[in-house]
């Protein structure tokens, strides 16, 4: 099962988890796990219409999910889901 | 104290001041925020001094209010206008506000300055930042004459004369495999983990504010006027995100009238994700694989680009993109035109102004101000080759007027002492009697 890395703003709503196991065969499905787990990180993660709030990034084995194919990647057994909030930074 | 606190740009939640970059309830940008009677009041009293030059010249408008004691200096460079340029491009009016002359050579200096003075505020203890080269050398100076370790993760390919910049300083570098989206990856990871000062992360909102100076030095240096058209050169997308927010500020509080200036953006072709949001009339950037000799653009997935896209859109700008050999032919216009050695991001931009115009986005009665943010000395490699080796001359006279005379382009130049500087152009304005 794929294990999602949990950044510490989030952790707040994972009862202080930073690493949590999920279940599903895609990121999509592994999110959704994550969140009936721990309701209150839908919102945090989701905008009302059930999209991915625009600065969420998602990465699978460091590889964003944009270049993959988006919540739908698959992931499986050993796989890594890191969940970040949109790439800081500048040069 | 004029600073509020934080506040979300994205969904308008307040946190209270701290080393937090990211809102909790939507993962949104974090801003910082003002109280601005308190800011007016300090104006009335105490406007921006004349004798400080340096960006602390408009520290009332900063985060910091106080010039921190071990300062380098950032900020106040010249605006230059650029007759000879103007006239290549086709324009009647336009300005180089020429920040390749800051203490470490590229406008990294002025948003380094604000974050390592609220690092030593918040009395954070090491400093620490993802960069393309010009951060990391900015905060590797400044860390240094803080006395503050500093720990700097660049992508493990950087040019070599870009690492070596940093690593006079003395600072911790950590080459990371990868692009610079994966060094910055691992670097938020990093931030989340220890107590560090992480300037472009965790610092980010503090930083970010200083690039506001770039618009209140050229108001200044125009008499207290605004330009009608910038051109930025933009990566991650703050810098032109907060040059159209100082701007703002100014006409806010009163302080200068008319109309916004258009912010136009400068990418480079092999590294353009704003450019090609704003071209397909998205509202969000698609993130791409960078390649282009314009490194320090090099960002693939810009943090701030939905922000720049927005200031493009707002104030009426444009966005342009440049190939690698548009980039190397601008900054040989530059330096011919205007001897002003720049490096490949200043190329990006003067190819990307010539575009604009030639495209109409930038008409040529406009008053046009050209943001040149980094050194030519930082990034020579790209220009090898394009130098001829000068011929040589026994050292006799005869000699050399035997070359001149068969020199193609010598003309009757009369070899006279050189003349009388012109008076300086832009630099500190004089204080008032
Ligand atoms: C020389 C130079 N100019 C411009 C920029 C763009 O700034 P920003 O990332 O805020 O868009 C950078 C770095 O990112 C830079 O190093
Ligand atoms: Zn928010």
């Amino acid at each position: 099962m794929p294990r999602v890395i949990i950044p510490s703003l989030l952790q707040a709503v994972t009862d202080g988890a930073r690493e949590v196991t999920a279940e599903g065969e895609t990121v999509g499905q592994a999110l959704a796990s994550l969140t009936q787990r721990y309701p209150a990180a839908e919102s945090r993660l989701f905008q009302e219409d059930g999209a991915l709030r625009p600065h969420v990034n998602l990465f699978v084995n460091d590889e964003d999910i944009r270049f993959l194919g988006g919540l739908d990647t698959p992931v499986g057994e050993n796989d890594e889901i890191l969940i970040i909030p949109a790439m800081a930074g500048g040069a | 104290m004029s600073v509020a606190g934080l506040v979300c740009s994205l969904c308008g939640e307040r946190f209270p001041v701290s080393a937090q970059y990211v809102c909790t309830e939507c993962f949104g940008p974090l801003e910082v925020a003002y109280d601005w009677e308190a800011v007016r009041q300090r104006l009335t009293s105490e406007p921006f001094p004349c004798h400080t030059s340096s960006l602390w010249r408009y520290r009332a408008l900063l985060p910091v209010n106080e010039i921190p004691p071990n300062d380098l200096g950032a900020g106040f460079t010249p605006l230059h206008p650029a007759e000879r340029l103007a006239k290549e491009i086709g324009l009647e009016e336009l300005w180089i506000k020429n920040d390749t002359v800051n203490p470490s050579y590229s406008f990294k200096d002025r948003v380094v300055a604000l974050a390592v003075a609220t690092a030593q505020q918040m009395g954070i203890p090491v400093v620490a930042c993802a960069s393309t080269g010009n951060l990391a050398s900015a905060l590797a100076a400044h860390a240094a004459r803080a006395g503050l370790p500093a720990y700097l993760f660049v992508p493990a390919d950087l040019e070599p004369e870009k690492i070596l910049g940093a690593a006079v300083y003395g600072p911790h570098i950590i080459g990371v495999k990868g692009t610079y989206d994966d060094v910055n990856r691992l670097c938020i990871q990093i931030a989340d983990r220890y107590g560090w000062g992480f300037v472009n992360i965790n610092l980010r909102p503090f930083y970010a504010e200083g690039s506001k100076t770039l618009a209140f030095e050229t108001v200044e240096q125009l008499g207290w006027d605004l330009p009608d058209h910038v051109v930025v050169p933009a990566a991650g997308g703050s810098l032109a995100t907060k040059i159209a927010k100082g701007f703002q500020e100014l006409l806010d509080l009163g302080l200068v009238f008319g109309e916004r200036p258009r912010v136009s953006i400068a990418q480079a072709a092999g590294c353009a994700p704003i450019v090609r949001a704003w071209e397909a009339g998205l509202d969000h950037v698609e993130p791409v694989r960078p390649q282009t000799i314009a490194r320090s653009l090099a960002i693939g997935n810009p943090a701030d680009g939905v922000l720049a896209l927005k200031t493009i859109r707002e104030t009426g700008g444009a966005a342009a993109a440049v190939t690698d050999e548009e980039i190397i032919e601008g900054i040989r216009l530059l330096a011919r035109t205007e001897g002003i050695f720049a490096e490949t991001a200043g190329g990006v931009t003067v190819a990307a102004l010539r575009k604009l115009v030639a495209q109409g986005h930038i008409r040529p009665d406009e008053r046009t101000v050209l943001y040149i943010t980094g050194n030519g000395y930082k990034t020579v490699s790209a220009l090898e080759g394009q130098a001829s080796a000068p011929p040589v001359v026994e050292p006799r006279l005869a000699d050399f007027e035997r070359w001149y005379a068969t020199h193609s382009s010598a003309q009757a130049v009369e070899l006279r002492p050189a003349g009388f500087p012109a008076a300086s152009q832009g630099g500190v304005h004089p204080c008032p009697e």
